[in-house]
């Protein structure tokens, strides 16, 4: 019979299950966002490249993408926001529970093409999450690159994640860390003000930087631009895009911007090639 | 040409030949004042004697002065109901004490002949396989649905109203993708079929049926018909370079023009043949111990469709209709390397308030010629 397009998969079945993972810790960021270590109950897990996600599948109630912060040899970790029911859901596991995983999906950070270049990480809010991976990448090949900075912002004190981590990363001395705030808090002597403001303050050479952004689109949209008139090329600028998602395999269309599929031509994608498209409103 | 032709009185024998090997017969029937695909058990269920009236926002079927089987073009369903159908499980979910596992839904065998595919259609259900069979991923579902189908093909012998197939380089004529192509002659007290086989499967029922071998003539009335549906397409749709014309005409004003009729109803996307898109539902059973998860047919028209951080990325129906218009025409030519739109006309037809895509890009065309 005459199917034209021949069918070729071995992974078929397996990128359409999820896989059961098993919550092994559980720890809160914020308020609203969770930081889950998990394993898979059997089997080699996933592995993954820094940048990619997984769909989380909560019994019952849904399926939502969510960026891998870390994990390895195939267990994962996940930093979670509570802004709905499957995400609350998630933030309401304790340790023992499980939950379904299939992934990884997407495209990742360049951070092995970046070999012998200035890293520029620019992170808001849990945009932190995704590039948490690079971050520790950088420091566990120190050698391999030039300047590294990190730069985040988020809107309060109390919504930086990883905040031992991120003192532990500033006191390697390895990378530069630097951390500001929209609205200081009683305590807070660092800095206030856009995720921008520090970036005359980092040392990068133009000519031979990566950049590497996440955070609100507008936040994105004005890094990049600032990098822009510091001469950084817009295809060395990468930034991870958001869309609505419910299947990650370019199947259901809800992901799409212009003619990428978020989850398989994104997240993280070349700021040149969304430029043009994020000038629009609504695309 | 080793075609075959069958009078009126021994068409029947194709269908009873399928019948004999397993098919279940799906094909065109009046219902509710359409036509419809549905279950077939003999010719007489198909829409004989009538033929239908299209055009922007309008369908009525007529009778026809003569007892054709196939003198109407295409209704609102496509055969995309049966390969991705509106509602399908993703999987199902197991739960015993902490315990989770995941299984695929259990699939039977159903081997299905789909009797009176257009050329438009065809060219649909390549555009489906390349999507859910052929971009890097397969879908289970759809792999499925797809395997066991015998497609028996007809060839236009009327144009509808709202038809562009010439435009679009997807018919009248089939030309590749089914087992058995038909044409219905009609003539001056001649009441016939021109059957050809396209696959090896076609052949062999081919060499079972009743006919006499087919010869030039029958050969050059099958290339009349068609020539004479070509010379009549209901609309026309300019192609050229409309990828970068509607790249271009993103900011276009014309778009609030259609966003001031467009009701954001979904009607286009669920009677396009080629659209794809689909939303989940996860539903528990009472008890706790099993879940399912399934998808059901979605619309870019939605407003929850992008919903991202509370507020929909694209709120506004010039938006949504900006997005299904560019990625029927534009981005499926950069995501599947050919046009979404096959040239069949149901959006036109069926859309509540006759928004015309060929009209609109021709707006978008001109707006785009005079921005430069
Ligand atoms: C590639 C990718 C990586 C992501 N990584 C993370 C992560 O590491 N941590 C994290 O907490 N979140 C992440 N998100 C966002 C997360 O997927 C959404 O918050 C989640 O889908 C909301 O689902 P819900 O059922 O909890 O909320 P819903 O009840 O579905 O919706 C709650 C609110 O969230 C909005 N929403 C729906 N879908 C999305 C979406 N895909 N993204 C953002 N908002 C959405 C809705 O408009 C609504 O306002 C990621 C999203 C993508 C696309
Ligand atoms: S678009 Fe062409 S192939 Fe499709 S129904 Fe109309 S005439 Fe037939
Ligand atoms: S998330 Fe379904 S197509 Fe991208």
């Amino acid at each position: 019979m005459t199917t034209e397009a021949t069918p070729i998969s071995v992974r078929s079945a397996e990128e359409m299950l999820p896989q059961p993972f098993r919550v092994t810790e559980i720890r809160r960021e914020t308020p609203d966002t969770m930081t889950l270590a998990l394993e898979p109950t059997s089997g080699p897990g996933i592995e993954y490249a820094p940048g990619q996600f997984t769909m989380v599948y909560v019994f019952g109630v849904g399926e939502v993408p969510i960026s891998i912060a870390g994990g390895q040899e195939g267990k994962l970790m996940h930093t979670v926001r509570a802004v709905g029911a499957v995400t609350r859901a998630i933030c309401a596991l304790g340790p023992g529970d499980i939950v379904g995983i299939r992934g990884p999906y997407g495209t990742s950070w360049p951070i092995t093409e970046a070999d012998g270049r200035d890293l520029v990480i620019a992170a808001g809010g849990i945009g932190l999450a995704p590039l948490r991976s690079t971050v520790q990448y950088a420091l566990n090949h120190r050698d391999r690159f030039g300047y590294v900075s990190l730069i985040y912002g988020t809107r309060s004190p109390g919504e930086l994640l990883y905040e031992d981590e991120l003192r532990e990363w500033r006191s390697r001395f390895e990378i530069e860390v630097e951390v500001t705030v929209d609205r200081a808090a009683d305590g807070w002597y660092g800095d206030v003000g856009l995720v921008t403001n520090l970036l005359p303050r980092i040392f990068y050479d133009p000519e031979k930087t990566t950049a590497m952004v996440c955070g609100p689109e507008i936040m994105m949209k004005v890094v990049a631009r600032e990098l822009g008139s510091r001469r950084v090329g817009f295809d060395d600028v990468y930034v991870s895009l958001e869309r609505n998602m419910k299947c990650a395999i370019g199947f259901c269309g809800h992901c799409q911007y212009g003619p990428d599929f978020v989850c398989k031509d994104g997240p993280v994608v070349p700021y040149s090639q969304v430029r043009n498209r994020m000038r629009v409103a609504e695309v | 040409m080793t075609g075959q032709v069958l009078e009126r009185e021994t068409f029947g024998h194709l269908f009873a030949e399928l019948n004999k090997m397993g098919f279940t017969l799906i094909g065109p029937t009046v219902r509710d004042k359409t036509i419809v695909y549905d279950e077939l058990h003999s010719v007489d269920e198909l829409p004989i004697g009538w033929t239908d009236e299209q055009d922007g926002g309008s369908y009525r079927l007529r009778r026809r002065d003569d007892e054709a089987l196939f003198g109407y073009v295409v209704g609102s369903q496509s055969w995309k109901k049966y390969l991705f159908p509106p509602r399908s499980v993703l999987f199902e979910i197991g739960k015993v004490g902490d315990a989770l596992t995941f299984s695929e839904p259990e699939r039977s065998s159903q081997p299905r002949a789909f009797i009176g595919v257009r050329a438009c259609e065809l060219a649909a259900i390549k555009i489906q396989d390349q999507v859910f069979l052929g971009s890097g991923h397969v879908d289970r579902t759809y792999q499925h649905n797809r395997e066991e189908i015998f497609t028996v093909a007809v060839n236009c012998a009327v144009a509808g109203g709202t038809c562009f197939c010439v435009s679009m380089e997807t018919g009248p004529e089939c030309n590749a993708g089914y087992d058995l192509v038909v044409t219905e002659v009609i003539d001056e007290g001649i009441h016939e079929f021109v059957i050809e086989a396209g696959s090896d499967a076609g052949q062999k029922v081919l060499a079972a049926l009743p006919g006499r071998p087919a010869v030039d003539e029958d050969q050059a009335h099958v290339a009349a018909i068609v020539a004479d549906t070509a010379a009549h397409m209901g609309r026309t749709l300019n192609t050229s370079s409309v990828r970068e014309v509607l790249y271009a005409g993103r900011e276009s004003t014309h778009w609030d023009d259609v966003a001031e009729v467009c009701l954001a109803c979904t009607n286009c996307t669920l009677v396009c043949p080629t659209c794809f898109c689909s939303t989940t539902e996860d539903v528990a059973s009472l008890d706790g111990s099993t879940a399912t998860r399934s998808r059901r047919w979605d619309s870019c028209f939605s407003l929850e469709f992008s919903a991202l951080h509370g507020s929909p990325v694209r709120s506004s129906t010039k938006a949504r209709y900006r997005q299904w218009m560019t990625h029927k025409l534009a981005g499926w030519q950069d995501q599947f390397g050919s046009s979404g739109c096959v040239g069949c006309g149901r959006c036109i037809t069926w859309c509540p308030v006759g928004i015309d895509i060929t009209k609109t890009t021709a707006a978008i065309r001109a707006d785009s010629e005079v921005l430069g």
